[in-house]
């Protein structure tokens, strides 16, 4: 079984490897890049833990393996704030509206809605429930996390607004 | 929970893609969006030696609308058909259907060629390319064939793709005229596989008679189902005389294995499965009738 030759780009940073072709690209991201903020739950394309951005879809890191991945660009949580620490508008919604509590399934959400709001910037509350269908928590509870995504629309929606205002 | 050891190949186009399934033979498996076989890889329920991804097949990929079909490349993602106007103007069934398959994060991946390939019997394109009497474009080292739908699937998981064939595209049949289509399914949360489901094409005549009907079930039966004996019994009636629950009665009726499992008793589903096809059938006629 050959390994192959892969090169992607990382959060921004282009990466070289030769992997073996069953190996997922939720694994080549935690053990060759060392970005463990990818957790992995099922490992069956269930639970939505490990969802990242691949050519900016969101996708189940663990339903694809690294050798699909290669030439593409791919968005892990560690790829979310701003380079200097400054959490992403996604990312300070879920902190300030208890969005998270043990935070295992947090970077998977966060990755699901960044992608979510991107594509609907003011989605209705029926739509915020579909789009966060696809990831499980077993501790926050909903709530908190449908709180956060309204919140995080809100900030969206408000800067969009602003930037209408006539000057 | 990791796939065995596996070869890849990531052919070009269809013709390299048929050529390594001839030669690897029972060994190889093709990966198109991956969402099925990836779990069942890495539950080793599929344990291939060699994988043939598609992934850089693009004319694989694509919507077209010719001679009075839409034809879709097998590697187009349930996203794209998703997003695309073309399906929803010209097979609306079919883009009901598809916000209905898995989360968007499945959808982002997974493929039509691979839903109906993969053939679930509780997966909806299977029972949408029944109700609309798609046709499956498939190649193989003999050369292209077309096989309906009503042909395709042979059993649990099983088609009528030889080893060495390839799905390549799918036809569906574009409607217009009094036409009215519906999906209706009971699952317990979006996004889990249907307890059972219905997809209902039909067309009226200018005298409110049904022309065409048809009814696709899953979750229903080992495999998907078309409830032909249903369809058959009222075309050519006038609708206003149809009863709708005895249409989701007759059609439920058809499946000779209903499944029980874990979330429904085979009694359970072969009552939600008359439920779902009598709603669809009314919407759909609703629809038929105003067009």
């Amino acid at each position: 079984m050959p390994d192959a030759d892969i090169r992607m780009r990382v959060n921004g940073v282009t990466r070289r490897a030769t992997v073996p072709p069953r190996l997922t690209l939720a694994d080549y991201l935690r053990e060759h890049c060392g970005l463990t903020g990818t957790h992995l739950g099922c490992e069956h394309g269930v639970c939505g833990a490990c969802t990242v951005l691949l050519d900016g879809e969101a996708v189940r890191a663990c339903l694809v393996f690294a050798v699909q991945a290669d030439d593409a660009d791919v968005t892990t949580v560690e790829g979310i704030a701003a380079p200097d620490g400054e959490l992403s508008p996604v990312q300070a919604a879920f902190r300030d509206n208890h969005g998270l509590q043990c935070g295992f399934c947090t970077p998977g959400f966060v990755l699901s809605v960044t992608a979510l709001l991107r594509d609907n910037p003011d989605p209705t509350d029926e739509e915020i429930r579909e789009g966060l269908s696809g990831n499980l928590c077993r501790c926050t509870g909903y709530q908190g996390i449908l709180k956060a995504v309204r919140a995080a629309a809100g900030t969206a929606a408000g800067g969009a607004a602003a930037a209408e205002e006539p000057r | 929970m990791k796939p065995a050891a596996f070869d890849y190949h990531a052919p070009a186009d269809a013709a390299e893609a048929v050529a390594l399934l001839s030669g690897l033979g029972e060994d190889a498996k093709i990966i198109a969006g991956g969402q099925s076989l990836v779990p069942m890889l890495a539950l080793r329920l599929a344990v291939p030696e060699h994988l043939v991804d598609l992934r850089r097949a693009d004319g694989l990929r694509g919507i077209e609308r010719r001679d009075g079909v839409l034809r879709i490349g097998a590697c187009t993602t349930q996203a794209m058909i998703e997003r695309s106007a073309e399906v929803a103007r010209d097979v609306p069934l079919l883009a009901r259907a598809t916000p209905l398959i898995g989360h968007f994060q499945i959808r982002n991946r997974g493929t039509i060629g691979g839903s109906l390939a993969h053939a679930d019997a509780a997966a909806e394109y299977p029972a949408v390319a029944l109700a609309l009497g798609a046709r499956i474009q498939a190649r193989s080292p003999r050369g292209e064939r077309t096989v309906p739908a009503d042909r395709f699937f042979t059993g649990m998981w099983t088609t009528e793709l030889a080893e060495d064939e390839l799905l390549t595209a799918v036809d569906f049949p574009v409607r217009d005229g009094r036409a009215g289509f519906a999906i209706e399914e009971f699952a317990r949360r979006g996004g889990d596989f249907a307890i059972a489901g219905a997809a209902v094409a039909v067309e009226l005549d200018g005298d409110d008679r049904v022309r065409r009907c048809g009814i696709g079930l899953f979750g229903l039966g080992s495999t998907p189902l078309r409830a032909a004996a249903a369809e058959a019994s009222v075309t050519g009636a006038a609708v206003a005389g149809i009863d709708a629950d005895e249409v989701g009665r007759a059609a439920v009726a058809e499946s000779g294995s209903v499944p029980a499992d874990l979330h429904a008793s085979a009694d359970h589903r072969r009552h939600v499965g008359a439920v779902v096809v009598t709603r669809a059938w009314r919407r759909a006629v609703q629809e038929a009738a105003h067009a």
